[in-house]
């Protein structure tokens, strides 16, 4: 993680977006992110993102919870303590159905939530820096990041020329760090080049 | 005119007045960052009063025993379990709203679920008191849970109703709570981002984990959200359905009966959909949200009320049906003379008036839509669902199979009306404190409908009039998503 030089287009309407982001890729630019204050259906397909597959864990959390409910009430009831509850069978998998339901549930949805965390970086105290603090009221905030080879006039141009209401060039903290909203923070100092 | 352009006369916009999306933000975050009104002190100050009385009826009953209350044998379970199934009848609707409006693609649930969400969570932790203090010595409540422990280990009893009731109500409290509170992370962080004072903004930027709306991470969210609610669904009817099977696998006349799981659901949704409509009123008129929380969607929930209502009546009268049919004189017994009938017969009446023949009143579109009715209807809905708890345990308790084991009548001593009263002190703080630190609409939610069902949509619609076809539907498809959940628009 180190500081890096970023490009930021802000985008007021939605409609104006979907095109700029289409020319920005045929310009051959490539996306750090857009910031967007709600979902924007089909904005990640435009951008090349592939699809999330968080469902996918979610279904084998749930499986974890299946397995473990069965086998562990299946455990007690004949090997470890067995109790003869009324003569009736020891297995008794109809009356477990209820359990075991609400364990699958249980742990699909706390073991996505945690992978969801997790894998977008999200926890309590945890500080990303903010391109624009607009991004979660009402802009559209697209961010680019300046290689080597970028020229950063060129692309601010094409950025205002496509629609960007506000163009600017920041250098920031690509990652996140643990940190305050409420102070200026910045993960490591500028380092000394000779 | 044309004839090209159509417009709904059904569907009316979600959002009333042109806004944009900054106005939303404005509209909804503004409440969080002005002063409480005196309104909200008032309410807030007597709510914490109630909460300190359900403290020392609670306080009482711990040291002294349940001797505090007047349940007695037979009727062990009084008003105390009659207040839990009530309360967690009530959390069911905040569930439905947003997990099953959300896979059935009801637009209208994006004013209302956030409000409805926490008063799931709030109504839940209420409900749960009820169970944890019967037990009567509360510090061993957590016996209940399978932990290795020194007697053995000894297990609870899995094939126990009971103890499926722990692990859903333990089950549908941490999945409400995660759906709520993932679907808060956006909004906080728009607080956050807004924010003008120091603390506030460090203690938003804690509690958005450092939310960014990058678009992956709304890709991700929107499916853990659609996941969510997947599994919410057949949760919360599995909630209900096992409140019920406390009930429909004992012998107890009255409740042995198969069709007790879909009508305690129905019940539920009945009940916490006049909750919702209770708190959505007072927090429209007092937080100014007219435009967000629409005559249409008062409306709405007023059409579920109608329909969960007339299926709990359809289940009284053949719960009535059943017991003649069945020609068990023990149910028949129950139902014609201590139900209907008896010292508890005024508790039937008020149970089916509430329930089965107002709402019928719903019918009317002229009262659905007309706020002060509907507020009235709500609390008579939710005093009727009390009451029918009520008949449910304490008229099937009190006159059982053998004659000399029928109780008294009975009557809740005042700490156990305290402990009631309590959890109404402890939901109405909890609410009163959410609707000062959160954002009690949606926001995110709202603005990404907002387009599609707004004024300003159908202004764009006269470009019908006056652009070809072809130009109109291109223009069209690039500037706006899909109506719907997840499902990507193809581009």
């Amino acid at each position: 993680m180190a500081l890096k030089k970023f490009v930021v287009g802000c985008f007021e309407d939605e409609k104006v977006l979907f095109p700029a982001v289409a020319k920005v890729r045929k310009a051959g630019y490539k996306f750090h992110d857009i910031y967007t204050p709600f979902p924007v259906h089909g904005l990640d397909s435009a951008m090349g993102l592939r699809e999330t597959s968080i469902h996918t864990a979610g279904f084998l959390y749930g499986l974890v919870g299946t397995t473990t409910a069965v086998t562990f009430m299946t455990w007690v009831f004949t090997k470890d303590w067995p109790v003869n509850i009324g003569g009736k069978p020891n297995f008794a998998l109809p009356a477990w159905i209820p359990i075991t339901f609400e364990l699958t549930v249980l742990c699909a949805a706390v073991g996505m939530v945690l992978t969801f965390c997790y894998i977008c970086q999200l926890a309590p105290f945890v500080k990303k820096h903010t391109f624009h603090a607009r991004a979660t009221d009402d802009l559209f905030v697209m961010v680019i990041e300046c290689g080597e080879k970028t020229n950063e006039d060129e692309l601010k141009a094409l950025l205002t020329s496509v629609g960007a209401q506000e163009v600017n060039t920041q250098i920031a903290e690509e990652g996140w760090w643990i940190g305050r909203y409420d102070q200026e923070q910045s993960l490591y100092k500028e380092p000394n080049i000779a | 005119m044309s004839a090209t352009k159509y417009e709904s006369q059904l569907r009316e916009p979600l959002v009333n007045g042109n806004k944009t999306y900054g106005q939303v933000t404005q509209d909804i975050v503004h409440t969080i960052e002005a002063k409480p009104t005196r309104l909200w002190y008032i309410g807030f100050y007597i709510s914490v009063a109630l909460l300190m009385f359900g403290a020392y009826s609670v306080y009482r009953e711990v040291t002294y025993g349940i001797g505090q209350w007047n349940v007695n044998r037979t009727i062990g379970w009084g008003w105390d379990i009659t207040n839990f199934v009530w309360w967690v009848g009530i959390g069911h609707a905040g569930t439905l709203i947003s997990a099953i409006l959300l896979l059935f693609r009801q637009g209208w649930r994006t004013g209302v679920n956030r409000a409805a969400e926490a008063m799931t969570i709030f109504a839940v932790m209420c409900a749960g008191q009820f169970p944890i203090f019967h037990m009567g010595r509360v510090w061993m409540a957590f016996f209940t849970l399978p932990y290795p422990n020194t007697r053995g280990p000894l297990w609870p009893n899995f094939n126990s109703p009971l103890l499926w009731d722990v692990f859903a109500i333990s089950t549908y409290f941490t999945v409400s709570l995660l759906f709520w509170y993932s679907g808060l992370l956006p909004d906080l962080a728009t607080v956050r981002d807004r924010a003008k004072t120091k603390i506030r903004k460090h203690l938003y930027g804690v509690a958005s984990f450092g939310w960014s709306g990058s678009t992956k991470h709304w890709q991700r969210h929107e499916s853990l959200s659609l996941v969510l609610a997947g599994l919410s669904t057949p949760l919360v009817l599995s909630v209900h359905t096992i409140v019920s099977f406390d009930f429909a696998t004992s012998v107890v006349p009255g409740w042995h009966t198969t069709i007790f799981p879909p009508y305690f659901v129905a019940g539920a949704i009945f009940s916490g959909f006049a909750m919702v409509q209770t708190l959505m009123l007072i927090l429209r008129k007092v937080m100014g949200l007219h435009d967000y929380i629409t005559l249409g969607h008062i409306e709405a929930m007023n059409k579920v009320i109608v329909l969960t209502g007339s299926i709990v009546g359809c289940a009284y009268l053949t719960e009535l049906f059943m017991a003649w049919y069945s020609q068990v004189p023990f149910e028949q017994d129950i139902f014609f003379k201590y139900r209907i009938a008896g010292p508890y017969g005024w508790s039937y009446w008020l149970m089916m008036t509430c329930n089965v023949v107002s709402p019928q009143l719903f019918w009317f579109t002229k009262l659905r839509r007309n706020v002060l009715f509907t507020f009235i209807m709500s609390i008579v809905v939710n005093i009727g669902m009390w009451f029918e708890r009520f008949v449910i345990i304490v008229s099937s308790l009190y006159r059982d199979y053998l004659p000399s084991s029928w109780s008294i009548y009975y009557r809740p001593t005042i700490w156990e009306v305290g402990f009631y009263l309590g959890t109404f002190g402890l939901f109405f703080t909890c609410f009163f404190l959410f609707s000062k630190y959160f954002p009690v609409i949606a926001i995110a939610e709202i603005k990404y409908v907002l387009k599609g069902t707004g004024e300003s949509f159908k202004n764009e619609m006269e470009g019908l009039e006056t652009k070809q076809l072809d130009a109109f539907v291109e223009e069209m498809h690039h500037g706006h998503h899909e109506e719907g959940t997840v499902k990507i628009a193809h581009h």
